[in-house]
């Protein structure tokens, strides 16, 4: 087969490109593969896992998918999300809940689902637990005391305070 | 020192003891990935939060809990020569990137170097367990364990909806890596083994050589593993890649009594020439010794050779790469020098057997 781009030298680069499910099928030479631009050029490079990665992180800035906003940054240790596109890597744990909104599609493409099913940490668990508690604590005590419910009111008060000191300790930990 | 004692010395549990289906399965291996709260990943780590991470972990090794489940020794990479760095990795308890990370890396090992942690490297920790045989459930005990132990004095980074966050999102939710290190000389002499590896890549595994990501599959070692960490439990992906792994061991068996019942001359033959090179070579390179070894070992388990303890291509697949040798020999060794050492140590090591071809 000859190059497509050419037609003078065999065909030794083939390449199938999805975009938004239409399908284009190239058969290149080498030459007018380098030619072609960035993807063919890395693909020529050595093969390495975190290319593929940020190959797959690029693919939604691809026309006809909106792009993200330059500035999306996480606050809490300041790497931005081009960064994490060209890195593969996270700068912190709270990058998560900062890319929160472009990770979900990633994490479909990447995984079996965007939620963790597995082992629960046993502190983190009773942690979640506190919360919601707390949660419901709260909720009661706002009744009581549209109620005038005052003697139940001062309980679930003192009880209230017991566990945000309880959290906070083990939070502190 | 001789050869047995430092073989009984340098040498990790995985490399020495059986276990379920060795004559398959090399090693089970389970790794975990876990990183502590509110500090940056190793990526953007500061000199400061290096030090902060192997403070906390050192503390939690010397908990009581931890204890219970595992006596760690903990070094600093930088308090280790490049050499016995390296040695670390050619027995699988270290990365190669964390060999290179002199500056953060740290690692804890127990004595019988089945479980190792690596401290810095792409997460704060990596937990992993190594065993001999077929054992992955037994060995995500182990490290489940040890993973809780260490819980309970360090703050993990955890998320209600993503799980275990991890520096890279590939490894996000459970943070496991089950894989299994299996030698299918049999599948790949009788030319299946594209056929079963792709139909495994279909169903969410991947297949690795010997030394993980990017290495060349050489000596029909294969590692298989699961690709995805986010969606399925630990339980599910232990479940799924085992059952892979038994459909594979099934076919690697069939494969090697229809090569014996249909090509014994051409096997014992291809087997019995491989044990005289590794029995005689003056010079041989770390390659080649792999094949041939695969060779010796399908031919212990198909009968042809006898007395050749089986452990055999696990002890020298490690002993022959090139810091091993080194270390072994005391000394630096230029690459063409290791291909004379290298054969010297296979000749030695096969004379410690009482072994006979039939």
């Amino acid at each position: 087969m000859l190059c497509q781009e050419c037609k003078e030298r065999p065909a030794t680069v083939h390449f199938t490109k999805i975009v938004a499910g239409e399908k284009s099928e190239f058969h290149l030479c080498e030459q007018c593969a380098q030619e072609k631009g960035d993807f063919f050029a890395k693909a020529a490079q050595a093969f390495n896992f975190n290319h593929l990665l940020s190959g797959l992180l690029n693919m939604e800035s691809s026309p006809g998918v909106p792009t993200a906003q330059p500035t999306l940054r996480c606050p809490s240790c300041g790497m931005s999300y081009s960064q994490f596109t060209q890195l593969g890597r996270f700068g912190c744990p709270s990058c998560y809940d900062s890319f929160s909104a472009r990770l979900d599609p990633l994490l479909r493409r990447i995984q079996s689902s965007e939620t963790h099913t597995g082992k629960v940490p046993l502190r983190a668990g009773e942690q979640v637990k506190g919360r919601k508690e707390l949660q419901r604590l709260r909720q009661d005590l706002q009744r009581s005391i549209a109620a005038e419910q005052f003697e139940e009111a001062a309980q679930l008060r003192d009880r209230i305070r017991q566990l945000e000191q309880t959290l906070d300790g083990q939070e502190g930990r | 020192m001789s050869l047995s004692e430092f073989l009984q010395r340098a040498t990790s549990k995985w490399m020495k003891d059986g276990g379920p289906d060795d004559d398959i399965i090399v090693t089970s291996r389970i790794r975990i990935a876990r990183n502590l709260e509110d500090m940056p990943f190793p990526v953007l780590q500061t000199d400061s939060h290096a030090d902060e991470v192997i403070r906390l972990v050192k503390q939690a090794l010397e908990s009581k809990s931890v204890k219970n489940v595992g006596q760690f020794e903990f070094a600093r990479c930088s308090d280790m020569s490049a050499l016995d760095r390296y040695v670390l990795v050619e027995k699988h308890l270290m990365s190669r990137d964390l060999a290179e990370q002199v500056k953060h890396g740290a690692i804890a090992l127990t004595e019988d170097e089945v479980m190792s942690i690596m401290v810095n490297e792409e997460d704060h920790l990596r937990i992993q367990c190594i065993m001999p045989g077929f054992r992955l459930q037994e060995a995500w005990n182990r490290a489940s364990e040890v993973d809780d132990a260490l819980e309970e004095h360090l703050p993990y980074s955890f998320h209600e909806r993503y799980g275990y966050l991890t520096a890279c999102p590939t490894n996000v939710g459970t943070g496991i890596r089950a894989s299994v290190m299996m030698h299918l000389p049999g599948l790949v002499i009788s030319g299946h083994i594209n056929r079963l590896l792709s139909a495994v890549s279909q169903v969410g595994l991947t297949v690795r050589g010997m030394y993980g990501e990017g290495s060349e599959a050489v000596g029909n070692l294969f590692q298989v593993s699961n690709q995805m960490t986010l969606g399925e439990s630990e339980e599910e992906i232990i479940g799924n890649l085992s059952s892979v792994v038994q459909q594979l061991i099934d076919h690697e068996r069939s494969a090697r009594r229809a090569l014996m019942s249909q090509n014994r001359t051409d096997l014992e033959d291809r087997v019995c020439r491989s044990f005289g090179i590794l029995a005689y070579a003056r010079k041989i390179d770390s390659k080649e010794t792999l094949q041939r070894l695969s060779d010796v070992r399908l031919g212990i388990d198909l009968g042809v050779i006898r007395g050749v303890s089986s452990s055999i291509l696990k002890e020298l697949m490690v002993m022959i790469q090139p810091a091993f040798l080194q270390k072994y020999f005391h000394e630096e060794l230029a690459p063409g020098e290791r291909d004379t050492r290298r054969a010297a140590l296979i000749r030695e090591r096969l004379r410690l057997d009482d072994m006979e071809v039939r």
